[in-house]
């Protein structure tokens, strides 16, 4: 088999894919990429492989298969063929690499960041209601839609809304 | 291979298979909605948990069964999770006082197990320990809410403590397998996390106003594959349709 980037030096190889899983999302919360989530750890040349490395947020995150074949599926589509993606457990994900823009991303869409660095009383801290930005919030449940949610409500403005839990 | 090394792992992987495939019952069943999705993502988490660790076992194993073969296709006396997991859910008290005490439990475990000479172990561990850190959170509110709620709700919580107590020492038995993967540095010292757990669980049982059981005869034999009569039916239903259609896939 003929890959087409053979020929590429190594760091150019690994910008251009990176290029190419910018597009890949995460399938429950498809406004952030997986670089955005920081679930994607890193891009690397072995060998002459291509070798994408990648870290579930929970343990049973039933999305991760999905965010196999996504990227994949795009590198495919770019005509690589010479790949392979590797899970990797340690370090173990936090919130903290949630990036900037992703945290943006979260608040346009209505779902509250989570608040500030890792503390294990996150669900006790302060949480912003992404829509009225008042603080008078309270938990209405440790777990929303998703694993990495839990669901609030605005005592202000009362609107119900997902929080993307400390982690 | 060392041979407790892989029966340790698979222990871990039943523990949570068979906890999770409990708390999956609940689906659809749940007292209110929001209750449903978290006992839900709860059973997520322990599944998600018990894929990694039989994948882990298979490895160790090394004659090539994967986390489904392991999960699927051994029978009652293959299984050697610890008894508390496979007890029926009972009412929500049960399955609330129940998961409490196995929160805190997996979460003094795995927070030990981080330290593991197994670096695939010590990495599940990373990422269970955090997930049980909630889990905890979760559980203890909820014991607290009904020990310390209307009577109804603190009788059945006292019952439920009563019914369970007797489980939990299962928790904490150190046998061959469990000395020797503790020799090799692959399983954590039980001791400690004994002291730690009767000291966290005494202090959320005296918030909730219920009364710690007098120590009552410790049930045992889940680790050498005796378990509860219990068992034969919850495996029937969780391996059913790998049993008749064998390697199915969708």
């Amino acid at each position: 088999m003929v890959s087409v980037i053979a020929d590429l030096e190594p760091a150019r190889v690994v910008r251009e894919v990176r290029a190419l899983l910018n597009e890949v999302r995460d399938p429950e919360i498809p406004i952030l990429t997986i670089a955005d989530l920081g679930i994607l750890r890193d891009v690397a040349v072995v060998d002459g492989e291509i070798v994408v490395i990648i870290t579930p947020t929970y343990v049973g995150c039933p999305a991760m298969n999905t965010v196999s074949s996504d990227i994949a599926q795009a590198l495919k589509a770019a005509g690589i063929e010479d790949f392979s993606i590797r899970e990797q457990l340690s370090p173990a994900w936090t919130t903290d690499w949630l990036s900037d823009a992703g945290r943006e991303k979260l608040k346009s869409e209505g779902i509250a960041p989570p608040s500030g660095p890792r503390d294990r009383r996150s669900l006790r801290g302060t949480v912003t209601c992404p829509q009225c930005a008042s603080t008078d919030t309270e938990l209405v449940s440790e777990f929303g839609s998703t694993a990495c949610k839990a669901l609030y409500r605005c005592r202000n403005c009362l609107e119900p809304f997902d929080y993307f839990k400390c982690h | 291979m060392n041979d407790s090394h892989f029966r340790y792992v698979l222990r871990l992987g039943d523990d949570a298979l068979i906890l999770g495939q409990r708390l999956s019952q609940w689906c659809g069943h749940s007292p209110f909605l929001e209750e449903d999705i978290a006992l839900a993502n709860t059973a997520l988490d322990h599944v998600g948990r018990a894929r990694m660790l039989l994948t882990r076992a298979g490895e160790l194993e090394g004659v090539g069964r994967d986390e489904d073969a392991l999960a699927y296709f051994r029978d009652e006396r293959d299984y050697t999770n610890c008894l508390i997991a496979e007890l029926p859910v009972g009412d929500f008290a049960f399955t609330m006082v129940r998961q409490f005490l196995c929160d805190v439990f997996h979460h003094e475990l795995y927070g030990a197990l981080m330290r593991s000479t197994d670096e695939q172990l010590a990495g599940i561990a990373q990422k269970s320990v955090k997930e049980s850190a909630y889990h905890v959170k979760r559980s203890s509110e909820w014991v607290k809410r009904l020990g310390d709620g209307t009577e109804e709700s603190h009788q059945r919580a006292q019952d439920a403590l009563e019914e369970v107590w007797a489980f939990a020492n299962e928790l904490f038995e150190v046998d061959d397998t469990i000395a020797d993967a503790i020799e090799i540095g692959v399983a954590a010292d039980l001791a400690p996390i004994e002291a730690r757990w009767q000291e966290r669980v005494g202090e959320t049982l005296r918030t909730a106003t219920l009364a710690t059981p007098e120590q009552a005869w410790p049930q045992t034999g889940g680790r050498q594959g005796l378990h509860t009569e219990h068992m034969g039916r919850l495996l029937a239903e969780m391996q059913s349709v790998q049993r008749a259609y064998p390697g199915n896939q969708w």
